[in-house]
């Protein structure tokens, strides 16, 4: 309980917070900014997150690698997508959720937020560069080449930068709270690319192939390769969210373990006077 | 109490007469261009046909990392003097000076790369003909590099190595001005229609206009905080 109060007294949003009437208002919203509270919440939470993305992803992909049937015109090729999509999926979600974060960071300056920005970008960049390899392992045997300068690949390959240069921007600064206002600015700011990544095989002529799986019409892929696709894409979903919970639980006892440090140091240096 | 466009053209004046007495600094973004945009024909061969069909897009990418070069120094220079704090009490709003900062480096860099980019164009062996066009979409293509690298540079307001990330945070953004941009001269050279690749570009620097000053006041807020 004690490092709990330590944590909020050095958080600048919490001291210099919104007053009681404003806190009330925007309770439900900072229910889980109590680093404690969310600690517990997400222990509980992470064996389940495991467990499905070990079980989920284990069964889409040996569906699809091994018994899902060969495509008639690409062959065994086709498998490289059971991975492709998934990671291409995350890639512009996990953009969506480091966009909300900002927002919540910006807007209401929820520590938790900025933490789960910081943490989310990282493994964003990791899926975004899985989808381009995969891409390109893919583009070889099929198109003939390793990479295309078409929209949708150079969109994704732009999206990949924003993710680097969010990260890079995050860790620029001496002071976390200034990196953590930048990054959220410019994560904004970049989620314009987002929609063109989307659109991007509708608007322009693209030699990547359109969309097979949409909200509204039926998908133009056949059933026998589509279960083991949605399989792995939710397996791959709970594994971000396993890791993004496993890096966030890290950093608030990370900084849970500074400011106790810290304090002691203090607390030390201050003895002698 | 003057009135708020009075203190936004003051603003820009002073950042004029500043660009004018350190004349030096704002010439060398324009030697930059011209130098980098010469190498070309050096590393690819002399060619001429291998050359226009690359000026357009050669003539793009200089314009793009010269702009990039002042931006370092756009907020950097009052941030460290203090002078950013007088401004922000200024009763300016943050977008306002983020705005007036933007254009005074139009002013001071996009205007002179405008001037530069003709003889550079004409170099690369471009015709005469779609020269207004290159420098028509240029026009817009600056004013986007000056509003989206003034908007990057208030977001690094503070950091450590800020140079270094500066490109890294204003290049993936204005791939869609290089695109558009090169892809407007591209299409007038080999006789096609030009006007929706002019459009778009104009398009986004529409877009850009209001957003980009928003952003670069929230920066700015955050570095004085």
């Amino acid at each position: 309980m004690d490092a709990i109060r330590t944590l909020d007294a050095t958080d600048p949003a919490g001291s210099s917070g919104p007053d009681r009437s404003q806190r009330r208002r925007v309770g439900l919203l900072h229910r889980f900014a109590n680093p404690g509270r969310f600690l517990r919440l997400a222990a509980r939470l992470q064996p389940w997150t495991n467990a499905l993305a070990l079980v989920l992803t284990g069964w889409g992909l040996i569906w699809g690698l091994f018994f899902a049937p060969a495509d008639w015109q690409q062959g065994d090729a086709v498998r490289i997508m059971y991975v492709h999509v998934p990671a291409a999926w995350l890639a512009s979600a996990g953009y969506v959720a480091l966009a909300v974060c900002s927002v919540l960071s910006l807007v209401w300056r929820h520590p938790l937020a900025d933490l789960a920005a910081a943490e989310i970008g990282p493994v964003g960049a990791a899926v975004t560069a899985v989808c381009l390899a995969s891409g390109s392992l893919w583009g070889k045997p099929m198109w003939g080449a390793w990479w295309v300068w078409d929209a949708r690949l150079t969109s994704v390959l732009v999206l990949f930068f924003l993710y680097v240069g969010h990260i890079a921007l995050l860790r620029a600064f001496d002071e976390p709270q200034r990196g953590y206002r930048a990054g959220a600015i410019l994560a904004l700011v970049g989620a314009i690319d987002l929609p063109i990544i989307k659109f991007s095989v509708q608007w322009w002529n693209t030699l990547h192939q359109p969309d097979s799986i949409t909200l509204t019409g039926a998908p133009t892929m056949s059933t026998s390769m589509l279960w083991p696709l949605l399989i792995s894409a939710l397996g791959f979903s709970f594994g971000f969210a396993a890791i993004v919970l496993a890096r966030l639980r890290a950093a608030v006892m990370e900084q849970r373990l500074r400011v106790l440090l810290l304090s002691r140091g203090n607390a030390a240096a201050g003895a002698p006077s | 109490m003057t009135s708020p466009v009075r203190r936004f053209r003051a603003l820009v004046a002073r950042d004029l007469r500043l660009a004018l007495r350190h004349g030096a600094d704002t010439l060398g973004a324009v030697l930059f261009f011209l130098l980098a945009g010469s190498l070309f024909p050096l590393a690819l061969g002399p060619s001429p046909e291998l050359l226009r069909r690359m000026a357009p897009g050669i003539v793009w990418v200089c314009a793009l990392l010269a702009a990039l070069l002042p931006l370092d120094r756009l907020f950097g220079a009052e941030l460290e003097d203090g002078a950013l704090d007088q401004l922000m009490l200024s009763g300016l709003p943050a977008p306002a000076i983020a705005l007036a900062k933007m254009a005074a480096h139009w002013l001071t860099t996009g205007l002179p790369l405008l001037l530069a980019a003709g003889p550079l164009g004409l170099m690369l062996g471009m015709r005469l003909a779609v020269l207004p066009l290159l420098l028509a979409g240029l026009g817009l293509g600056t004013l986007v590099l000056s509003l989206i690298g003034g908007m990057a540079a208030a977001i690094v307001l503070g950091a450590r190595r800020g140079g270094v990330l500066l490109p890294l945070l204003v290049l993936p953004l204005a791939t869609p001005a290089l695109i558009f941009g090169a892809a407007a001269v591209d299409s007038a050279q080999a006789g096609l229609n030009w006007r929706p690749d002019l459009l778009l570009l104009a398009a986004f620097l529409a877009g850009g206009l209001p957003l980009c000053p928003l952003a670069a006041g929230a920066g700015l807020r955050a570095a004085v905080e």
